[in-house]
């Protein structure tokens, strides 16, 4: 025993020591990184305004969320491509047809990439646009009421993931498929006959001047490969676009190897003055398309959709001239213009550097005609020809790239979970910061356009893991602030999202904040279905009862009603009559198969509702409008099909009977 | 030491005249007081924690505008009857007569006779007394004639809002303060008070000489 005991004297710190250079090697993890004064720098007192807003897409909840920088606020939930039973959006007579689509209603979409309007490159502050990438659809928000004005649905897209990436001065919002399909008149074809059937489109939306109204200019039959992402050339570049390509070995099953294949694969150069010259040459064709094209008229307060029957279409294999595939390393991702338009940075997903192109070099290269060969007949230019350096060791999975105002570049690293900044004339490293974890898109207030706000870069993470406290297996995604001003990246905040944030935009507040409108001008309100007092009635035309109603602080008008009989569809039109900041009055009935309404003031806003059995229902006012809020209720009285029990309504003492149709 | 006062001229008010700088401030005034038609009288704002930038209501000699509907919703609540410019008679009135007597100092300037200036300054000041005699009044009514199914009612509260500075009815802070156009009648107002207490005064010196 005592001979054991001497030798673990020995022994212990032997192998305490062993074990102590072994974890001594381990890498410190960096879990608080944060120093000094970053709470300062993030904390907007109460009662004070933020600094910035920020535009992020909610990804697969298909809304974009609005937040104040730098505090990380949430400001508001957009709804756009998904139902909203928190305001009624896509639930309500009005809203419903903004979800209407070619294959009928879709109440749902992953939405990615918010673009904020340009003028001369630069953000004007007059509307947000997002891309559908499920059922290909580009959507326009009015920035002056923050509601989505218009969708239109893309056709011969499938998977509408380049998208909706403008042009400097909004002439156009790009559209390009992600998924290559067949694009004829039978789409019935074998998975297998790929290379000979399916193939990719891109299309260029127009943006009306003076309204934003979407129109398809026109759509390009392109090769059969993956569209991935894109941006608009500017100043010396203007009236280029570019996209990024991969899936060039035209995969169809099992791509995450069979798409990895090349050792480089494209950025797509496209002219596009140049094919605006050709669709007025009348080289277009109108192809027969079935797609929806929605619009919220904000004095109907109402939405029609159409179905358009048309698109103009060119071939890229007709055109000569406009289109010019560049060799990018493997499968890129991102592809980002510098603020001087002199520049492509492209991030090949599995590279080990980041290409940075030359658009001067790009253009002598065309002039010269350099090419190394065609791909589906469309010339590719020589790497070398073109490339004005590499970033070298970046970090791993490079994918997306902002700007600064000084002349700096910051890439997100997906797989080493890193922004990294560097110059883009020399391509050196100047910084890194690890993010937590696996930033997807980055964004730098104005970084994509010719004028960046600078100061602040935001990473926007895919995984976090242990970042905050656990909600069981289904977490959270991030957005993390990272100051930007000094020489050295900074963390200052990050805070949980809506849904996946996949781009973002980030403009001066006052861009925005000073062209909100209060409320709605009833004198301006031309719904069909407007009330105002006295005119509170309710209408019978056969099976439908039209109620028109009034809410204002704190009555509805009439809140009594009675006669109406089981089979009837009861649709109230409820409109809230106040003229005053912060007054909506909310709306909704028991037993309802439906959500309820949120009538801003002046607005106008339809409820259906299908009773099931006779009795007694009540509605009230959903959101607390005033001290006597709770008191904002009325009833509503369902007969069997067969009653005589006319049809009346009031409000306290003032009843009416209906006559004509009882 | 004054023994006695002597006779020194003896035309009366009717035959005399204004000092010029007199007669130029009554053109100036009269000119001053058109504004009165233009812009408003008075001023009531009503600031409460729901309303951090305030409400506003702003009476003109033709009636009330600003944020009245809002006010009247919200006064609702206390059974105060709604602020309707029909109700108002005044309203149908007040127009013309400011217009009346800015006439008649016009004619005052013009005829320069001291019988003009007192006519016209008493009427000035009548007027004013009897405004805000009868815009008292007024706020005396809505604050006191309350429905009396009201939803809020408190024993022995009312709601008589302010003739002039702050005060607190219940959750707002009611100020009621002069506007621009009132302001265009009080100071030519007080200027004329002024000036008839002058030409009176100077009336009488020339009227009689001193004798010591």
């Amino acid at each position: 025993m005592r001979q054991i005991s001497n030798l673990s004297w020995i022994a212990l710190p032997l192998i305490l020591g062993t074990a102590w250079a072994f974890t001594g090697c381990k890498p410190k993890q960096i879990k608080d990184i944060v120093e000094g004064d970053a709470a300062q720098k993030v904390y907007v007192a109460p009662g004070k305004y933020d600094e910035l807003y920020m535009f992020t897409s909610g990804g697969f909840s298909g809304q974009v969320s609005v937040y104040g920088l730098p505090s990380g606020r949430l400001l508001k939930v957009i709804p756009v491509f998904s139902q909203n039973p928190e305001n009624g959006y896509g639930y309500s007579e009005e809203t419903k047809p903004m979800l209407n689509t070619s294959a009928g209603f879709i109440p749902w979409d992953d939405a990615h990439h918010t673009e904020l309007s340009q003028t001369n490159g630069e953000i004007d502050g007059r509307w947000l646009f997002i891309n559908g990438n499920n059922t290909p659809r580009i959507a326009r928000i009015n920035l002056v009421d923050f509601k989505t004005e218009e969708i239109i649905e893309i056709p011969n897209n499938a998977g509408n993931h380049a998208s909706p990436f403008i042009t400097p001065n909004s002439e156009y919002v790009v559209s390009a498929t992600r998924f290559s399909i067949p694009i004829q008149s039978n789409p019935d074809v074998a998975l297998a006959s790929y290379k000979e059937n399916f193939r990719g489109t891109i299309s260029f939306v127009k943006v009306d001047k003076s309204t934003g109204k979407m129109s398809i200019a026109f759509q390009l039959l392109a090769p059969a490969i993956d569209y991935d992402l894109s941006h608009a050339g500017k100043g010396p570049s203007e009236g280029w676009m570019f996209f990024s390509c991969y899936n060039t070995e035209k995969a169809h099953s099992l791509l995450e190897v069979n798409a990895s294949q090349k050792d480089k694969d494209f950025i797509l150069a496209l002219n596009w003055k140049k094919l605006e010259q050709y669709l007025k040459e009348g080289k277009a064709k109108d192809v027969n398309a079935s797609y929806a094209h929605n619009i919220y008229n904000d004095r109907t307060h109402t939405a029609t959709s159409t179905i358009e029957h048309s698109v103009k279409m060119m071939d890229l294999k007709d055109l000569a001239d406009v289109a010019y595939f560049i060799p990018c390393p493997k499968s890129p991702h991102g592809v980002d213009i510098d603020p001087t338009g002199q520049y492509i940075v492209a991030s090949g997903k599995l590279a080990a550097v980041i290409p940075v192109f030359s658009f001067q070099k790009m253009q002598s290269a065309i002039a010269g005609k350099e090419f190394e060969g065609t791909f589906d007949s469309i010339p590719v230019l020589k790497y070398e020809a073109v490339l004005a350096g590499e970033v070298q060791k970046p970090g791993l999975g490079p994918l997306h790239t902002e700007f600064d105002n000084n002349g700096n570049a910051y890439s997100t690293m997906f797989i080493s979970s890193e922004i990294v900044k560097w110059e883009v004339a020399t391509q050196q490293v100047l910084d890194r910061i690890k993010v937590f974890y696996s930033p997807g898109h980055l964004m730098v207030p104005g970084g994509d356009t010719k004028k960046p706000y600078g100061k602040y870069v935001i990473a926007l993470n895919k995984i976090t893991k242990d970042r905050y406290l656990p909600t069981g297996p289904e977490l959270t995604q991030s957005a993390q602030l990272i100051d930007i001003s000094g020489d050295k990246m900074k963390l200052l905040l990050d805070f949980p999202t809506i849904g996946e944030p996949h781009y973002a935009q980030g403009v001066p507040a006052d861009l925005i904040r000073k062209k909100q409108i209060r409320f709605y001008k009833l004198e301006e309100n031309k719904s069909p279905y407007v009330t105002l007092p006295p005119d509170t009635r309710v209408v019978r035309e056969g099976k439908k009862v039209h109620v028109y109603m009034t809410a204002i602080r704190s009555h509805l008008t009439p809140d009594n009603i009675e006669g109406i009989k089981l089979g009837d569809e009861v649709i109230f039109h409820v409109t809230n009559v106040e003229q005053d900041w912060d007054a909506p009055h909310g709306f909704a009935v028991m037993g309802n198969n439906n959500a309820e309404l949120l009538v801003m003031p002046g607005e106008t806003a339809s409820l259906s509702w299908k009773p099931q059995k006779p009795g007694v229902y009540p509605f009230y006012c959903t959101d607390f409008c005033s001290a006597l809020h709770q008191e904002m209720q009325g009833y509503i009285r369902v007969s069997p099909a067969n009653s005589g029990i006319p049809l009346s309504w009031g409000l306290g003492d003032d009843t009416h009977i209906s006559k004509s149709n009882p | 030491m004054i023994k006695s006062m002597k006779l020194k001229d003896d035309s009366t008010c009717k035959e005399m005249t204004m000092k010029p700088v007199s007669r130029w401030i009554v053109l100036a005034c009269a000119i001053c007081m058109t504004g009165s038609l233009v812009f408003p009288f008075w001023k009531i704002t009503l600031v409460a924690p729901q309303y951090p930038e305030g409400l506003e209501m702003f009476i003109y000699p033709s009636g009330v505008r600003g944020q009245v509907n809002l006010i009247n919703g919200l006064n609702h609540y206390i059974g105060m009857k709604a602020i309707l410019n029909d109700d108002f008679p005044e309203f149908k009135v007040l127009p013309y007569w400011l217009g009346f007597l800015i006439l008649t100092g016009i004619v005052t300037f013009i005829v320069n006779k001291l019988n003009w200036l007192w006519i016209w300054v008493s009427a000035l000041l009548a007027t004013g007394i009897i405004g805000i005699i009868d815009f008292w009044r007024w706020e005396y009514n809505y604050g006191h004639n309350l429905d009396p199914h009201a939803a809020i009612k408190i024993p022995g509260v009312t709601y008589q809002p302010p003739l002039l500075g702050y005060k607190q009815l219940l959750n707002f802070v009611a100020g009621a303060f002069p506007a621009l156009g009132g302001y265009m009648i009080i100071v030519p107002g007080i200027l004329l008070t002024g000036i008839a207490v002058f030409e009176r005064y100077n009336q009488k010196k020339r009227k009689y000489a001193l004798v010591s």
